[in-house]
């Protein structure tokens, strides 16, 4: 039986379930008002609760009393769905209001430490009373940070893309893109873990004299690590884009496949190949457990990766946040917002540069 | 292809002359056979070029091939790692690791179990995605049926641009902005509901779980939305128009054509969302309250998770301390490779039916 058989058997529209009365917008307004009222009304009379919980109730009595009254003007059917429609419309709104609230912390906020200070030193030497500091040395840690993990994944990520798509056959190439994908799902934590088991813990005492070190371009790896899947289904995607006639017509001239692969193929998917690593850099940049764990967090300016503890703008934010004195909620607001602004222009820009160029 | 020495009889052959030149005499010029050497032009010969063992091809051939097993190789890397690591503190641990709730590595005869840890990350976790999934299937179906186009492309773009924004900037929002509300949100639960055991309890409230799932909620809704939205707008125009030819309401279509065609796209969206809030740390470490119990109430000041543990507890950790913290990492990698793989399962096998059946 199915379901508009239920409210009549053998019977599908009837007078009862559908009707061609409409209710008017004046009614459902007029229904939303009253609910409102008397919400207000029972809440507020009794003490029980405040303003949120006369919205909240008042919107449970709009939904049953609009469900009531839509049933007597346009049937039950109808009823239901202008319900639904309700219920779909408020799930929009609930969640806008936690996001509207973030963005607006942001910009409020965020501007308490917006001068050239902040951009301009670091907090060497700055104690809990000193009301200076800046984030001149997390800026640095996080550009270098992440240029040297994307110079490691970007090559890496394409080179595997590349092997996916045109050399890849049978179940090793299935076990490898299953894999894949897989690892866009390893928490960042994972990620810094293992660089410090490995690099930190195991490798770099060979280079320090038998002490493990912390750097930046231990977190480095482990932001390559966590860039790297991103990177290889976005080129995956991008390659099997290109149309197959034009590997065929260079196959045709007898070019070998590396030779088209590398000439005619990249070429013609490098804009969305470029919005995909854009889109990695973005989400690295944000990272801040890996460099927690591996890259130590300093307070002075560290201009080399490669040995001594680096600072970065996400972590940052993080230990301004867990700083007592109050000068730093100031500072971790503005460093916050630097770092939104920063991943949002990033992923703007990619999504901005993936639609102009879609082949379609 | 390259260039082939000149075959011409005719010496100036291919030098520009003012006079029109023919390339040779008729008659004349090149042999019909080719002269027997080894320089044979790739297409003219007959017989394709030898495969050279060592030579471009194979080289680059190989390149992308170990590219493409680098992450294999990371990934099994990553557990031998983990273990190698964890091994040392789990042995020196005087307590099971699995159920054992307190957290004391770094003490001469070291403590520390996972129980709380564990206990806090699922709970937290299944929390924010009861609150999420609702709201983001609503915004999702919102966006593929019922939003005009105008709306709903500039809508769906700014829901991406939300999954990209950093978490330690939500935790810090959620310490700073939320917290408030939400403990007063816990009291007059605790006031009117206090009899239920999930809000009981006179102590303090503010840094709960309700608080870390809440602001885990808000991080996972983006993700859950756009995968959901994708695979509503992909389902066949012909069953949705063949729904409402049928005389359904809106709300029946969507529930007859377009919610059964995507329900396992929707389980895996869910799934992802699930394995990222499993992992998630920064925001939990600066909402949840870090006390290691086993308690389901949602409201006092409590609630640790394994990741916000790493983050909190490694800067003053000894080694068996940082071995313990891998060691309780190396569960959590075990439970969100789980979780992924079932996911990314799902969406394999619904790709191929769907492709399949097309």
């Amino acid at each position: 039986m199915s379901l508009l058989e239920r409210e009549e058997p053998g019977v599908v529209m009837t007078p009862h379930n559908l009707r061609a009365r409409k209710l008017h917008w004046m009614a459902e307004a007029g229904v939303a008002l009253a609910a409102l009222i008397v919400a207000g009304a029972l809440i507020l009379g009794t003490g029980v609760g405040n303003w949120v919980l006369v919205l909240f109730v008042g919107w449970v009595f709009y939904l049953i009393g609009l469900f009531a009254v839509a049933t007597r003007v346009e049937g039950r059917r109808s009823a239901r769905n202008r319900m639904w429609k309700s219920l779909i419309y408020s799930a929009c709104l609930l969640a806008i209001l936690p996001l509207a609230s973030v963005v607006w912390t942001l910009l409020s906020k965020g501007t308490g430490r917006l001068d050239g200070d902040f951009f301009g030193s670091s907090m060497n030497n700055i104690g809990a009373r000193d009301p200076g500091g800046g984030a001149y040395h997390a800026i640095i840690g996080t550009v270098e940070q992440v240029a040297i993990a994307a110079l490691l994944a970007v090559p890496l990520g394409v080179l595997g893309a590349i092997y996916l798509v045109e050399y890849g056959r049978g179940k090793f190439a299935t076990t490898v893109r299953f894999f894949v994908d897989v690892m866009t799902g390893i928490p960042s934590i994972v990620a810094g873990l293992f660089i410090l088991a490995f690099w930190v813990l195991i490798v770099s005492p060979w280079f320090n004299n038998g002490t493990p070190r912390f750097s930046g371009f231990a977190a480095s790896l482990a932001l390559t690590v966590l860039m790297l899947p991103t990177i290889v289904r976005s080129t995956e995607e991008m390659l099997r884009l290109v149309p197959g006639p034009l590997r065929e017509g260079a196959y045709a001239l007898g070019v070998p496949q590396w030779k088209t692969i590398m000439k005619i193929v990249l070429p013609t998917a490098l804009p969305g190949i470029v919005t995909g690593v854009m889109l990695a850099i973005a989400r690295a940049a944000g990272e801040t457990a890996p460099v927690l764990l591996v890259a130590g967090g300093f307070s002075a300016i560290n201009f080399d990766p490669f040995s001594g503890n680096q600072s970065s703008l996400a972590l940052f934010v993080y230990e301004q946040a867990g700083d007592a004195s109050k000068f730093a909620p100031d500072r971790a607001w503005t460093a916050a917002l630097t770092l939104v602004a920063i991943v949002l222009i990033l992923t703007i820009a990619a999504k901005l540069l993936a639609r102009r160029s879609r082949i379609s | 292809m390259g260039d082939i020495p000149s075959r011409s009889a005719n010496p100036n052959a291919g030098v520009p002359t003012v006079t029109v030149r023919h390339s040779r005499d008729a008659g004349g010029g090149v042999s019909p056979i080719p002269p027997d050497d080894d320089l044979r032009p790739l297409g003219g010969g007959g017989a394709l070029p030898k495969k050279a063992r060592f030579g471009m091809e194979a080289g680059f051939r190989g390149l992308s091939t170990a590219a493409g097993a680098m992450v294999l190789v990371i990934i099994v890397a990553i557990a031998i790692f983990l273990i190698s690591k964890a091994i040392p503190a789990l042995r020196a641990d005087d307590a099971n690791f699995l159920t054992t709730k307190e957290w004391f590595p770094n003490d001469a005869n070291p403590r520390f179990g996972i129980a709380a840890l564990a206990f806090g990350t699922v709970l937290s976790s299944i929390i924010a995605l009861i609150i999420a999934v609702p709201v983001a299937l609503g915004i999702a179906l919102f966006l593929s049926h019922y939003a005009p186009k105008r709306l709903a492309t500039p809508l769906g773009f700014a829901i991406d641009l939300l999954a990209a924004v950093p978490s330690v900037v939500f935790g810090l929002w959620g310490r700073d902005v939320f917290r408030a509300p939400v403990t007063d949100f816990s009291v007059w639960l605790n006031h009117y509901f206090g009899w239920i055991p999930l809000f009981g309890g006179d102590g303090p409230f503010g840094r709960s779980i309700m608080l870390g799932s809440l602001v885990l909620a808000i991080m996972v809704l983006p993700i859950v939305t756009s995968l959901s939205r994708e695979v509503f707008q992909q389902t066949p125009g012909m069953n949705e128009e063949a729904a409402l030819a049928l005389g359904a309401t809106k709300w029946e279509m969507i529930r007859t054509s377009v919610l059964p065609y995507g329900k396992p796209g929707v389980i895996a969206a869910v799934m992802l969302g699930l394995g990222r809030a499993l992992g998630e740390t920064i925001a939990l470490a600066l909402t949840l309250g870090t006390v290691f119990n086993i308690s389901f109430n949602l409201i006092e000041n409590g609630g640790n998770s394994i990741a916000a543990n790493i983050a909190n507890t490694f800067g003053e950790a000894n080694s068996t301390g940082r071995g313990a913290l891998i060691a309780s990492g190396l569960v959590l990698f075990a439970i969100t490779l789980v979780v992924n793989m079932a996911a990314r399962a799902i969406i394999y096998r619904r790709r191929e039916f769907r492709d399949s059946a097309a």
